[in-house]
């Protein structure tokens, strides 16, 4: 059973997290550097550009890109700081097998010890329990190679249909809405569109803090004289000097956007000639919303019934606007609804396809975009192919020289494989570039799930608190010590270089799959001896597709500082913006709009648990934490997590500014300081999920999902509030050190 | 792209633009000659009330307050307009100029016993290339560049006259208002936006 060997006091003294402070020698070093490599941020999906500095096989600071386009040097305290991860005392540098005896519950062993072990426990899982018991659970911090190698090797080398990506806990709402309604899942634009549009609109999306550099976009808007309107249950950053600004209450966005549909509708501010030629089923949309009058919206979401006819008036009225939505709405068992009926205000005012109008998901992870088109989703094959399409599933075999029948049916997302792990049908699991323990939802479920794994192999470059479950730890590889491409969240394909090669006997990631592969007997399919022969393949397989990136090559991407899909052939040009002249990607050339009725999230407040929960990120924490927890700059910032809450409530509570208060819900509960502010709804709690075990936010969420997207709801759920006696001081540490000088 | 000293760029500070990330603080840390000290300030104005931060590079004013108050003539500013962190060979530790600096800028770095305050990147500036803060600020509210560049991309007027009582302080560093004859930017006041000092609309939906 893939319990941890030994406390997590024990684990954390042996593995961190431990905080990387200063660059290899020191601040007074004074190092030159010996090269300077051009690449990306290994954080979010805008893919900032950045250039690395390095000496011998270290990267010793950075210097903005001023050149690439999207970012012209702009960085976050994330990116600023990310070759902190470098030269880390919590680097894994060898093979590790659990060992309770050992010091940290785990003994290095040798690669071949190590890799011969994961093929035995697989082989053995599989042959007594069919080869669907093991599962592969992978991520989009990975590059497009890597994601495109994944997918194939579960499917070729495992032979097991359960691999899922965790994108599931991210963008799959979009992308699934995105698929329906405009049959394409990518960023309606590339960004250079949001500073044309007259009415920027935010739905869900603390940009300030997620997406730190969209918000110059949105800024260059403004200075035109667009307006701003921001739609989220905290006053985030980007929405302080909003024109106008929706405080809705958590899952409730469909009931806005429908009652926004209803204004467009009832003021006949609509784009008749659009609709006529380039939708169908408006009429279906136009019902769902007959009654969704702003009165009747404003009952639900608490938005003050003017302001929602002031947000219809201003998209209705404007010839060119932007939505962007990400996480709050799309981290829903409504998430597909909700991006649904946002399209459906882009389809009514014919806001697609033209200079500065969209309505686009913000892809949240690093490779978001990329990670999850060249088939590491459950049901997914390259070029975003489907794996049930005897045809889709034919040409991918003539790609990969495979018997078509070789290649595994639909497998299940990853929510239900942690579900599956936990009623113990699948037992064993493989993870690279993935944290449940930290980022799945009801986290004392998940640590129950991996416990009852019969065997756990983790590929990590930190020891993840998922790895601390794992058998074998296999050291891979980190984003600078690999060469490959990823896909931005504005669907720009952009070049990844290394700076360094991996330390000690860690591997590069694909390295240790291929080795795998081979130890499999399946090393037929993977003779590669470099990641540009996995995006030569990448680029075949997915010809055809709709993420077609055929005509895209690592010297084109690098010279052209990115390339958008579609690329379909050789010398085309790439697709920045999508839609252009109302053609989408439905065979009939037309989008969908859908009927969205009303419906509550899955958990709604009662008298036990009478407060709404929603969770989310801070600007200088990056997802699960496993890298941003490692750097002190980072964490000094915004040390542990804070329960924010309006001085009302926390005057009903009897709790002010730094008091502990405790937070229950039906799965869990926590305790951790107040933060009093006027910047969220008073019936509503805000706690921010990047840390693992007593401090993690996901010990409260909820594990139901979307019905079509299958992803968790993280954005709402009931809980109640107490005090729970003691103060935490929440001065932020940094400002003493600022004034007293840092040793 | 770099500068060249006939362009005279200007650093301007539009605090409504501040997102309050503090990447202008880490960066600062990471200029060639800061080695790991950020010599910046970010400060929340009411987090209990307001997400508002306040992005504080030095000003570099004209006639600076910090040199004009140092007993040791540790102060120097460069033929460009840039005043300095004290030398150290003459800084006696005295933060004189910390407490008489009417922005807040100027940094007594106790373990160095100097006082360190933002030098405008100089070892950057000097190359024609931004300073740390302003080339990697996320919403640019710290911004550097040419007065061209300024009127044909932003809005917003640009001040950096500033009375502190009877002391009339002209600084290089500019700021930005809306209105150049109403003074500087109230960051706390209202009447800007109807939605602001009731944002969840508590008071409209009251029965």
């Amino acid at each position: 059973m893939a319990r941890p060997p030994v406390s997590e006091e024990e684990l954390v003294a042996r593995y961190g997290p431990h905080l990387n402070e200063a660059p290899p020698g020191g601040w007074d070093a004074g190092v030159t550097p010996d090269r300077v490599v051009n690449t990306h941020c290994c954080f979010c999906g805008q893919q900032c550009g950045i250039k690395l500095k390095a000496l011998d096989n270290a990267v010793v600071g950075f210097e903005p890109w001023y050149e690439f386009p999207f970012n012209e040097g702009k960085l976050c305290p994330k990116g600023v700081k990310r070759y902190l991860q470098g030269n880390h005392p919590d680097r894994l540098l060898h093979p590790l097998e659990r060992d309770s005896a050992a010091s940290g519950g785990f003994r290095p062993v040798s690669w071949d010890h190590a890799l011969d072990r994961v093929v035995g426990e697989v082989r053995r899982i599989q042959a007594t329990h069919g080869n669907d018991a093991v599962a592969m659970l992978s991520g989009v911090s990975l590059t497009n190679e890597k994601s495109y190698l994944i997918g194939k090797f579960a499917r070729l080398a495992l032979q097991t249909a359960n691999l899922d990506y965790n994108g599931r806990y991210c963008m799959v709402s979009a992308g699934t809405g995105n698929k329906k309604a405009l049959g394409i899942d990518r960023a309606s634009n590339p960004w250079s569109d949001i500073p044309l549009a007259d009415v920027v609109w935010v739905a869900g999306s603390n940009v300030a803090e997620t997406f730190p550099i969209t918000t110059s976009y949105v800024w260059r808007a403004r200075d035109r004289g667009a307006r701003l309107i921001v739609q989220d249950p905290r006053v985030v950053p980007l929405a302080r000097t909003a024109d106008l600004f929706l405080g809705v209450r958590p899952g409730t966005d469909s009931a806005l956007f429908g009652a926004v549909l209803h204004q467009l509708i009832r003021h006949d501010w609509l784009d008749h000639a659009f609709i006529d030629a380039h939708t169908v089923d408006f009429e279906h949309a136009a019902a769902a919303v007959t009654e969704m009058t702003s009165q009747w919206a404003s009952d639900i979401t608490g938005v003050p019934a003017s302001r929602i006819e002031q947000a219809a008036e201003w998209w209705g009225t404007a010839s060119t606007g932007m939505l962007l939505h990400a996480r709050g709405i799309e981290q829903q068992t409504k998430g597909v609804d909700n991006v649904l009926s946002a399209i459906n205000l882009g389809l009514a005012t014919g806001k697609f396809g033209k200079p500065g109008c969209g309505v686009t998901t913000i892809t949240g992870q690093g490779n978001g975009q990329g990670g999850r088109e060249h088939g590491h989703k459950c049901d997914q094959l390259p070029g975003n192919r489907d794996i049930t399409n005897p045809d889709h599933r034919a040409y991918i075999a003539s790609v990969w020289g495979c018997d078509e029948a070789e290649i595994p049916g639909r497998g299940i997302p990853a929510q239900e494989i942690i579900e599956a792990i936990h009623a113990g049908q699948i037992k064993g699991l493989i993870s690279i570039c993935f944290n449940p323990a930290v980022s799945a939802p009801d986290s004392n479920f998940t640590a129950e799930a991996l416990g009852r794994l019969e065997f756990y192999a983790a590929i990590d470059f930190f020891l993840s608190e998922s790895g601390h479950h794992a058998d074998i730890v296999l050291p891979g590889s980190l984003h600078e010590e690999d060469e490959g491409t990823s896909t931005s969240g504005e669907g720009r394909i952009i070049k990844i270089n290394p700076a360094v090669t991996p330390p000690g006997e860690a591997r590069r990631d694909w390295e240790i799959l291929i080795d795998l592969a081979e130890r499999l007997g399946r090393g037929k399919y993977f003779a590669y001896t470099s990641t540009r022969e996995m995006f030569e393949e990448l680029r075949i397989a997915s010809a055809g597709g709709t993420a077609d990136y055929s005509g895209a090559t690592w010297e084109r991407i690098e010279t052209e500082m990115g390339l958008f899909w579609p690329i379909p052939g050789e010398g085309h040009p790439g697709t920045p913006r999508l839609f252009e002249g109302g053609r989408f990607y439905h065979p009939d050339g037309k989008a969908r709009f859908h009927g969205v009725a009303f419906r509550e999230s899955a958990e709604v407040v009662d008298d036990e648990y009478p407060i709404w929960l929603t969770t989310g990120r801070v600007v200088s924490q990056y997802l699960s934490g496993t890298q941003t927890r490692r750097i002190a700059g980072l964490v000094d910032q915004y040390p542990e997590p804070l329960c924010e809450m309006h001085p009302r409530l926390a005057e009903r509570l009897g709790v002010t500014e730094g008091d502990r208060v405790t937070v229950r819900s039906r799965r869990g509960e926590m305790t951790l300081p107040a933060h009093v502010v006027t910047t969220i709804r008073p019936d509503t709690v805000f706690i921010p999920y990047h840390w693992p075990g007593a401090r993690s936010a996901n010990q409260l969420t909820n594990r139901a999902v979307d019905p079509a997207s299958k992803m968790p709801e993280f954005k709402v759920a009931a809980v109640r509030v107490t005090t729970a006696g003691g103060r935490t001081s929440t001065t932020d540490a940094r400002d003493l050190d600022l004034t007293e000088g840092r040793e | 792209m770099r500068y060249t000293t006939d362009d005279a760029p200007i650093f301007v500070i539009d605090q409504s633009r501040c997102i309050g990330c503090e990447a202008c603080v880490q960066a600062c840390m990471e200029c060639g000659t800061h080695r790991g000290r950020s010599l910046i300030h970010l400060e929340h104005v009411d987090r209990a009330s307001t997400t508002q931060t306040a992005p504080m590079v030095c000003m570099h004013c004209e006639d600076p307050t910090c040199a004009q108050v140092c007993p040791a003539d540790a102060i120097k500013q460069t033929e460009g307009g840039i005043v300095q962190s004290a030398l150290k060979p003459r800084c006696i530790g005295c933060s004189n100029c910390v407490i008489a600096c009417p922005f807040g800028v100027p940094k007594y770095m106790a373990e160095l016993d100097q006082m360190m305050k933002c030098d405008m990147c100089t070892d950057r500036t000097s190359e024609g290339l931004k300073p740390m803060c302003a080339s990697v600020c996320p919403s640019q509210a710290l911004w550097y560049g040419t007065i061209d560049e300024y009127n044909d991309t932003r809005r917003g007027a640009l001040l950096r006259d500033f009375f502190f009582g009877r002391q009339e302080v002209r600084t290089k560093v500019y700021t930005v208002v809306d209105d150049l004859s109403a003074g500087p930017l109230d960051v706390m006041g209202d009447g800007q936006r109807s939605w602001l000092d009731d944002p969840f609309g508590l008071d409209e939906a009251a029965p």
